[in-house]
């Protein structure tokens, strides 16, 4: 298939229906309207099931009826509808439904801004609703990567069953690439879903919950999900390296939209003659820490640098993940302002120079 | 002859059978089934009228209605 | 002359032979049967999907065999429009307490019989929030002593109870509303011709179809089963009247023009 120029959130939108994620369930809410609106018109034309609901509240309880069913289904929203659907989620995770969700991050907290942010990560990562559970978290950062990660969701959440979450942002959302979809979204077979609500003809009745007042069936349900997500760790990890050298100083650590402005201060410092590398994670959960662990311990990285449109987050994560053996350093900008390059480069070379200086102190 | 079977292990013992029945041939009785309730029983079966009205407002549906030979259905249930 | 035995009365087939949780003379006990005879009688229990709801009937599952999914608390009309919008082929219902109902699900009831989802929900009204023990709910009547107004509701504070019947039945959107209880043999038997016709309704694909049925809660009352079922005649009848509020075949008036 030819190439075309699109707006993100319309090519997500278009990136599930190639996937069978043709039911969909919405709220308009800024900056991912648009996702609803393309899909409005888009579902009737492949026969799929479209409904605006009357809030967040409702779709997401709208999508625990429809996964039910076996069908693929899915949701877009940002950041305060997402804290909407937190019951759902998790309502949804202790009955094992997959279910593809999207969170197109604006800033925050509270009604916040409407401009990019990535100030959902613990949000994503670490809970969100009640319970323990996990949602396997993907983070692209073109709206290629935005493309054949949110077809790959569909097919993630059907495999672990378990819901899939891909965060991106306004810049992502809003931004206009050129893309490529595939003719025909390829993926290894699945299962049958014979869990699903299909009507009890000719076998026992399914009930779909996670009520379990049983406190041994209780735990042994949270084990359940707790195996599922130890095998997310060892099969569906998955980052890349930029500029990856046995110069570099300084590794950076950035996600999304983040993480392409950081290549591009990273190609111009090159130019400069200063060689840094980023270690982007493309899921967030589960966290890459074994692989940045590795990366933070080679003898010529002196220190990472975090950089995030939020006050701090995923940061937390590398730290653990690198255990103490290098220092963390963090920069990040929020309220919606997507630091430029030369902010980034700016940030880098401080960093250099200072260890410099402490080292003529000493 | 219509009769009526009562089982001691669904009934909890709410006395909504003996005050709906119009025979009044309903009573508790004065033994605890295993579950604890004192239970619904049948006092007099000859004056039966298989009208159901027992089973219906049963909330645990612990009766059953059975008849022999012909009888007229009061009304549709 | 061998006279057989038939029986006339028993267990519906939808109803799996259980003893439930429910309290001595708790009428959902009624309405789970009167449910399961309609299934039965309709022949629909292998395409039928419920939704069960939050409260003392959170447990419906394990008493109506058919498949199930389990609400959070409120949410069972937007579950079951997911479900029914991608299997409009399947029967689906929900049953709802009006705690659920009522109070935090008020956004989901209004929003779905407004979009004339082809549903049907049991409403299972008894003016109190049973499960966890007895609190006010907004369908307590005036006056009525719960454990969070223990010295009686006082509609100057807290309002008035809610009619939802009424409330819904101001919509547009053509739908089957009935009120109806179970606090005697006649009401029973009429209260299950509501819900009959209410499947039906969705059988054809009508409309959106919900039957409220004023229920007792002994426990939480402080009355025996007898007391109870009079309670709810002397006192809840007047505030929730009986009867037949909306048919997919009323003629909306005009509204006047804007």
């Amino acid at each position: 298939m030819a190439k075309i120029l699109m707006k993100g959130n319309e090519a997500i939108a278009e990136a599930a229906i190639k996937a069978g994620g043709i039911n969909y369930f919405c709220y308009p809410i800024t900056p991912q309207t648009e996702v609803a609106e393309y899909l409005a018109r888009r579902i009737p034309e492949v026969g799929g099931v479209y409904l605006q609901g009357e809030s967040e509240l409702a779709v997401s309880n709208m999508l625990f009826g429809a996964a039910s069913t076996g069908k693929r289904v899915f949701t877009t929203s940002s950041s305060p509808g997402i804290s909407l659907m937190q019951e759902a989620i998790s309502y949804m995770a202790g009955a094992q439904l997959p279910v593809v969700l999207v969170n197109i991050m604006r800033g925050g907290p509270g009604l916040g801004g409407i401009l990019p942010a990535q100030s959902d990560y613990f949000q994503a990562t670490k809970g969100g609703g009640h319970g323990d559970y996990r949602l396997l978290v993907l983070a692209p950062s073109s709206i290629q990567e935005a493309v054949d990660l949110m077809m790959l969701s569909f097919h993630l959440a059907d495999k672990y069953r378990n819901p899939v979450m891909m965060i991106g942002d306004g810049m992502i959302g809003q931004m206009m690439e050129p893309v490529e979809f595939p003719d025909k979204y390829e993926e290894p077979e699945l299962p049958p879903k014979t869990w699903a609500a299909t009507g009890a003809k000719g076998r026992p009745a399914h009930i779909i919950k996670s009520l379990f007042l049983d406190p041994i069936a209780l735990d042994k349900n949270s084990w359940i999900l707790h195996d599922k997500y130890e095998r997310m760790k060892k099969e569906e990890v998955r980052f890349e390296l930029y500029n990856h050298s046995s110069k570099n100083k300084i590794m950076l650590i950035a996600y999304g939209t983040m993480a392409r402005i950081c290549q591009t201060a990273i190609d111009r410092l090159k130019e400069e003659g200063i060689s840094v590398g980023l270690f982007r994670p493309i899921t967030l959960f589960p966290f890459p820490e074994k692989q940045i662990y590795k990366e933070a311990t080679k003898e010529n990285i002196r220190e990472l640098l975090v950089i995030e449109m939020s006050t701090a987050q995923m940061f937390e994560d590398v730290e653990r993940a690198v255990y103490g053996k290098k220092k963390v350093n963090f920069f990040g900008r929020t309220g919606g302002i997507v630091p430029p390059p030369e902010e980034v480069m700016e940030h880098i070379k401080m960093l250099l120079n200072k260890k410099s200086k402490d080292k003529k102190k000493a | 002859m219509p009769g009526v079977t009562i089982d001691k292990n669904h009934c909890k013992g709410c006395e909504l059978c003996v005050k709906a029945c119009p025979q009044q041939i309903l009573a508790m009785s004065k033994q605890i089934s295993i579950r604890g309730y004192f239970y619904a029983e049948m006092i007099d079966s000859s004056r039966c009228i298989g009208c159901r009205i027992c089973a219906i407002v049963c909330p645990d549906v612990a009766i059953e209605v059975n008849v022999n030979g012909t009888t007229f259905s009061l009304f549709e249930y | 002359m061998e006279q057989d035995t038939k029986t006339i009365f028993s267990r519906p087939e939808a109803l799996r032979d259980t003893v439930t949780h429910y309290c001595p003379g708790c009428t959902h006990g009624v309405a789970h049967r009167i449910v399961a005879e309609v299934i039965d009688s309709l022949g629909v229990r292998e395409k039928t999907l419920g939704v069960a709801p939050v409260g003392c009937s959170v447990f419906i599952y394990n008493y109506i065999n058919t498949d199930f999914l389990e609400a959070p608390h409120g949410r069972a009309p937007a579950l079951a429009t997911g479900f029914k919008r991608l299997r409009p082929d399947m029967v689906v219902f929900t049953y709802q307490g009006d705690g659920d109902l009522a109070s935090i699900g008020m956004a989901e009831i209004i929003h779905a019989a407004n979009r004339g989802e082809k549903i049907t929900v049991i409403f299972i009204n008894n003016a109190i929030y049973g499960m966890t023990g007895g609190q006010m709910a907004p369908t307590t009547i005036s006056g009525q002593i719960t454990t969070t107004c223990p010295f009686g509701r006082d509609v100057a504070q807290t309002g008035y109870p809610i009619r939802m019947v009424e409330l819904l039945s101001s919509l547009s959107t053509p739908m089957y509303l009935e009120r109806v209880t179970v606090n005697s043999p006649q009401h029973i038997i009429k209260a299950k011709r509501a819900i009959k016709k209410a499947f039906q309704y969705q059988l054809e694909g009508r409309c959106f179809s919900l039957v409220e049925v004023l229920s007792t809660c002994p426990t939480n009352w402080g009355l025996i089963p007898s007391e109870a079922t009079k309670w709810l005649n002397d006192n809840m009848i007047p505030n929730y009247p009986l009867g037949c509020f909306k048919t997919p075949d009323d003629v909306e008036t005009d509204h006047g023009t804007v």
